[in-house]
Formats: C-alpha cells, sequence, structure tokens
C-alpha cells in the first residue's frame, strides 16, 4: 500500500485543490470537498488521500482522518464501480426495502458493505435519503432509482455488471461511475445537469390534482385564500 | 369549509424547463428579486416579520424574528447558510424543490442576503443526492452569468457571493450548529448554546441558518405581500406549505396547502389509505414527532393544534402505516437509525440509542417483558431533555408515543413468542 500520492497524480490534484480552498474564506472549510476529491481518485478515502488533506490544508493526519472517518459517504476501503445503497429505514424498510436488500445479498452473493467479486458493485443498506414518496428506493451512486421491487433491483445490478445503459428514474440519462460521482461531489462538474426530468410521479402529484380541480394560491389582495366560497 | 391545494413553491414544477434559469423566468422568476433590491433591507426583515413566516425545517422558529437577532455593532462578516440537508426520515420536500426548481431556493438565497446584509452565502446540501447537486450548482453558474450574483448584482450596488457545499453523509448536521462545524471541515457535532449562530455561528460571525424551504417562500412573500401569506393557514401558523404523504396512501406525493389542513382532507386528496386496507399509525411530522393514529385524522395540521394533541408538526412527513404494520417493528427501526446516527457527543443519546436498540430487538423477537417497556420509558426519561442536541430527544418520540397508543402490540409480541404480523403484506406487492 502506498502511503503517498506518486508525482503526477500529487500535481495533478494540487490543482484541484487550490481551486476547492478558493471558494471559501477560510482554508478548513474545503476539507469535506477535498475528501470527495481524494475518494474520486482511489474510490476510496485512503492513507495517502488522507495524508494529501493533511498537506494541503496545514492539519495532521489525525486531524483529517477525524473527520474522514465521521461520515458515513467516506469509505476506508475499495468501493466498487458502482454503489447500490438500499433504504431500510422504517418507511421503505416497510413497504419492501427489506425484501429488495435481502434478494440483493442473495442474487449478488454478498453481505452488507461488501463488493462483488468482478468489482462491480458494493452493497450496503442506508438511511432516509428524502425520497419516502417513491419508495422502496434504491440509490446507485446517489442517483435515485424509484419505486422498486426485488425484481426490478436484480435487473438493475445485473445491467450494472453487465455493462448496460442503466438510467435512473430522476438524475441524467445514464450512472456515472462512483469515482466520477465523488468527483462531482467534490465540486467539478460533469455537465449533466439538465439531463433528465424536472420532477416525476408522486413530486407531482398535489400539482396535477389541483391543475385538475382548478385550485391555485389566493390572487394577491384576494382574501379567503385556500378555502372554497361558500362553504 | 373545505381546504384546497395551493400550489406556490411547486406551481413550475409542471415545466420541463423549470430548473433553467429561462425556464424559471417565463414563469416570473426573479422578478421578486427586482422588488426586493429596491427595498431597503430592513424593510424586507419587517416584511418577512409581518407575514409570520416560521422556520420550515421542523422547529418553527419566526424566520423574520431570527433574521432580526442579528447584532448589529459585529463588525464581523454576516453569513446566510441554508440547511439542506434533508434527512429526517419521512421528510422529502426540499429534494424535489431543489430537483426542479433550484432558482426557486437561489432568488430567496438573494433576497435574505440582501435583507440580513450578508455577501456570502452558503448552501449545505447532503451529499446523497447526486443530481439534486448538479442542478444546484447548475443553477448558480446561471446566476453568475446572468449577473444574479457577484458583484453589483442588477446594478442595486449589492454583493453576493453563493457555494454549493455537499454534505457527507450525517443525519447530525441537519442540526444547524453541526452543521456549522461541518461547513467548517469538522466532524458535525452540535455546540453548546448560547451563543447562538445570530451572534457566533460560521467562523463565529453573526450567521442566519435558515432550511430550504423558508428561504424558498421568502420571493412569494416579497413579490404577493405578508397580507397575501396570512391569507392562508391559521392565526399564528400562517401560510402554506409541504406536506409529504408516504407509505400505504394510494398516491403519495407532494400536497402544497395552507398550514392547518387536516390528514382526513390530504387523505382524501392523495385517494385515502390503500384499497382494503385501513390507517394505524402515522408520524405528522417525520420520525421524531410522536406518532399519531387515527383520532388524529381530524386534527388540524399546524404547530399550534399538533402540539397540544401531543406530538409536533415537524416538517409536516407524514408516514402513513395501515393495520398490516408492525409497531415495534417501525419503531426499533427508527431507533437503530437514531443509534447509528447519534454523534456520541453526548452520552444520553450515544448510549441510551445503543441500549434501547437491545431492548427493541428483543421485543419485537418475542423475547421481551412487561419489564422492558418500564426500561424503554425509563431511557427516555434519561435522554428527553437531558441529550445535547433536539436530535437526541427526538429519538424518544417514537417510543414513547408507540408505547402510549400500542402498549399490547408490545405484550402480544413475547406473550406470543415472536411478532404477530406477516411483514409481506406490509409491502407495495403484498398488500393486494
Amino acid at each position: 500500500m502506498t502511503r503517498t500520492f506518486d508525482e503526477e497524480t500529487r500535481a495533478r490534484l494540487e490543482v484541484d485543490a487550490k481551486e476547492i480552498i478558493a471558494r471559501y474564506p477560510k482554508a478548513r472549510s474545503a476539507l469535506l470537498p477535498l475528501l470527495h476529491l481524494v475518494q474520486a481518485e482511489e474510490g476510496h478515502v485512503s492513507t495517502a488521500g488522507i495524508g494529501f488533506c493533511a498537506d494541503q490544508l496545514g492539519l495532521t493526519a489525525a486531524e483529517v482522518t477525524a473527520v474522514a472517518t465521521f461520515y458515513t459517504m467516506y469509505k476506508r476501503r475499495p468501493v466498487g464501480d458502482y454503489h447500490v445503497g438500499v433504504c431500510t429505514n422504517t418507511l421503505c424498510a416497510v413497504m419492501g426495502g427489506d425484501e429488495i436488500f435481502s434478494a440483493l445479498k442473495e442474487h449478488l452473493g454478498v453481505g452488507n458493505d461488501e463488493t462483488t467479486e468482478d468489482g462491480k458493485v458494493t452493497l450496503e443498506h442506508v438511511e432516509c435519503n428524502a425520497a419516502c414518496d417513491f419508495a422502496p428506493v434504491v440509490m446507485v451512486n446517489w442517483e435515485f432509482f424509484d419505486n422498486q421491487t426485488p425484481d426490478s433491483a436484480k435487473e438493475l445490478v445485473d445491467g450494472l455488471r453487465l455493462g448496460r445503459d442503466v438510467r435512473p428514474t430522476r438524475g441524467p440519462g445514464s450512472v456515472c461511475t462512483w469515482k466520477e460521482a465523488s468527483r462531482v461531489l467534490a465540486g467539478f462538474s460533469d455537465g449533466r445537469a439538465d439531463e433528465g426530468p424536472q420532477a416525476a410521479g408522486p413530486s407531482l402529484e398535489g400539482l396535477r390534482l389541483a391543475r385538475e380541480r382548478g385550485w391555485t394560491a389566493p390572487a394577491p389582495g384576494d382574501a379567503g385564500a385556500g378555502e372554497e366560497a361558500g362553504q | 369549509m373545505t381546504t384546497t391545494l395551493t400550489p406556490v413553491l411547486s406551481d413550475n414544477w409542471d415545466r420541463p424547463d423549470a430548473p433553467t434559469l429561462e425556464g424559471y423566468r417565463a414563469a416570473g422568476g426573479y422578478r421578486a428579486l427586482r422588488t426586493a433590491l429596491s427595498m431597503e433591507p430592513d424593510a424586507l426583515v419587517e416584511k418577512v416579520k409581518t407575514s409570520g413566516l416560521r422556520g420550515r425545517g421542523g422547529a418553527g422558529f419566526p424566520t423574520g424574528m431570527k433574521w432580526g437577532f442579528l447584532p448589529a455593532d459585529n463588525p464581523n462578516p454576516r453569513y446566510l447558510v441554508v440547511n439542506a440537508d434533508e434527512s429526517e426520515p419521512g421528510t422529502c420536500k426540499d429534494i424535489p424543490l431543489m430537483m426542479a426548481s433550484p432558482h426557486t431556493l437561489l432568488e430567496g438565497v438573494i433576497i435574505s442576503s440582501y435583507a440580513i446584509r450578508s455577501n456570502q452565502a452558503f448552501i449545505y446540501v447532503r451529499g446523497e443526492v447526486l443530481h439534486v447537486i448538479r442542478r444546484l450548482r447548475r443553477a448558480v453558474e446561471e446566476a453568475y452569468a446572468a449577473g444574479l450574483l457577484g458583484t453589483d448584482i442588477l446594478g442595486s450596488g449589492f454583493d453576493l457571493d453563493v457555494v454549493v457545499h455537499a454534505g457527507a453523509g450525517a443525519y447530525i448536521c441537519g442540526e444547524e450548529t453541526a452543521l456549522l462545524d461541518s461547513l467548517e471541515g469538522y466532524r458535525g457535532q452540535p455546540r453548546l448554546k448560547p451563543p447562538f449562530p445570530a451572534v457566533a455561528g460560521l467562523y463565529a460571525s453573526p450567521t442566519v441558518v435558515n432550511n430550504v424551504e423558508s428561504i424558498a417562500t421568502v420571493p412569494a412573500i416579497v413579490a404577493n405581500g405578508a397580507e397575501w401569506f396570512t391569507s392562508m393557514g391559521t392565526e399564528k401558523s400562517a401560510g402554506f406549505g409541504f406536506f409529504s404523504l408516504s407509505g400505504h396512501v394510494t398516491r403519495p406525493g407532494q400536497y402544497e396547502a395552507p398550514l392547518g389542513v387536516t390528514l382526513r382532507e390530504l387523505l382524501d386528496m392523495a385517494g385515502g389509505i390503500r384499497a382494503g386496507h385501513e390507517l394505524k399509525f402515522w408520524t405528522p411530522g417525520g420520525s421524531s414527532t410522536p406518532i399519531f393514529t387515527d383520532e388524529h385524522l381530524d386534527t388540524p395540521l399546524d404547530f399550534e393544534s399538533v402540539g397540544a394533541a401531543g406530538s409536533m408538526l415537524g416538517t409536516r412527513a407524514l408516514q402513513i402505516f395501515d393495520e398490516t404494520t408492525c409497531v415495534v417493528r417501525a419503531v426499533g427501526r427508527w431507533i437503530a437509525f437514531y443509534a447509528h446516527e447519534s454523534c456520541g457527543k453526548c452520552t444520553p443519546c450515544r448510549e441510551g440509542n445503543y441500549w434501547m436498540v437491545q431492548v427493541l430487538d428483543r421485543l419485537e423477537a418475542g423475547e421481551g417483558s412487561e419489564a422492558d417497556l418500564e426500561k424503554l420509558l425509563d431511557i427516555c426519561d434519561n435522554l428527553l431533555g437531558r441529550s445535547f442536541c433536539a436530535l437526541g430527544d427526538g429519538a424518544t418520540s417514537p417510543v414513547m408515543s408507540s408505547i402510549k397508543y400500542f402498549r399490547q402490540e408490545y405484550i402480544d409480541h413475547f406473550e406470543q413468542g415472536g411478532c404477530p404480523f406477516d411483514h409481506a403484506k406490509s409491502t407495495v406487492w403484498g398488500g393486494a
């Protein structure tokens, strides 16, 4: 295991690091994005990555490690190309998340936080990802795959392993790799913001009903808002 | 009197071009900003105070009053920090807002920063939502290019920089002082208050931390007036908000309605509980708010009424569970979440949740006893009001309220030596 990045990698990442640090009034605020940056390089936060962050910010390796180990998105061991997170918080679990997680463990032959032998898929159960109206939810490299079933989730991971086009339900046209996703988190655009729908399904349910029934917020200066007249 | 929906923040979500600056402007976006920049900052603070807008992130603290706490004589720069760390189980309103219309938030950020005289704002967004982060950053880029951010915004002389900061997975960072520590590059652990962020927040400077939905509501108040806002909702809970229905309902989703709407009315709009089933229990505002049952179908969902009925409005995250759901399993899973997410700073939360998981596990497996229920309540008694931050207090909500309403169901587990429920029937595909 290398303890530092080689010369070329280090020089390249230092340019990125300078750009990140320049965004903040105080340099240490750049630590979270810098950790995303080194994770983008290696797929996890290694000893070399921690050393790099420490050097950029004038911190000790211990100070950086204390932060890196606090946050669940930083992985201290290598992760596959695709991180598959199954929500097993109460709402998703009840709606079928537990069944999906069990089905994927069996189908992939891995346990929680383990990677398939081909290095493609790391399976993990995750906490609430703020898409409860789309339950049960699966995240791949932190893109939304809504309204999953055990069968759809198995098909999803098979597609990832076979290199097929896999499209998030609310997200870009295809899933990027774990390293590419980490680079976006570090603050470097991949130019894909305009891809995918603005909203879908349950996000539009209330608006759809309001349109159907002619319900609107009151016009400015109009009292009796939000209540039907004469009732 | 029947309450109807009042789409304001979601009104442009059915436009495919809603996320873009062009699409947002075509729907009337950034007009409020021009109005705001022609006003005195203090007049804006006053307007938001008059509107009665209360924080939409759960606690319900009056937004204008929070702004008013910034000390006038502090020479340090002021900061606006948007809490976009939406992680409370059941809460799913800010993410679709930022995905569909990031400029709604951004317009609110610019107006609010101007009002509090801040030249640097941060949007702290949870890291686990990649496409939302792309959309926010793209919106910021577009705004800079259009002169809506940067120096001398729209010729007003007002300067503002905005940074979209991605978190890295920690529920605790939704607590405002933990969020600030995290934004400063530390472990996200809550700070002792006072001093409050208004006095010593980010980099020990005067700071306002507001939820996404609160800030996104500001442009509508500026555009339409405080009276327009107070014409919706109730006297003490003014305006509208997202009610996020999830779980065993026919049409889950986002329903933007005046505060004070009831679950009965919302269920009627959402097609009711899924076919062939009935309501068992629900959370009014996320897992940290005590659960309700069918007794509370007509409780007005405003801060006062929900409080008087023994819970909290929270984030209006209505997680709905039907009669197939085991309450012991549901609560056990929530407490496993709190145990996992406890930052470890204070003993009641760190140890209390750890032990509650052990007790709830054996209760669910049918290996508990009546004494375990007393043990849980005793741990809650040592947690509630004794933990460092509200997130520790929140963990007691599902435990205490479920024992209050469903004590017999806990007893059934150990009397029958196991869970009496077939979990398969609770699933989306198993309910028919």
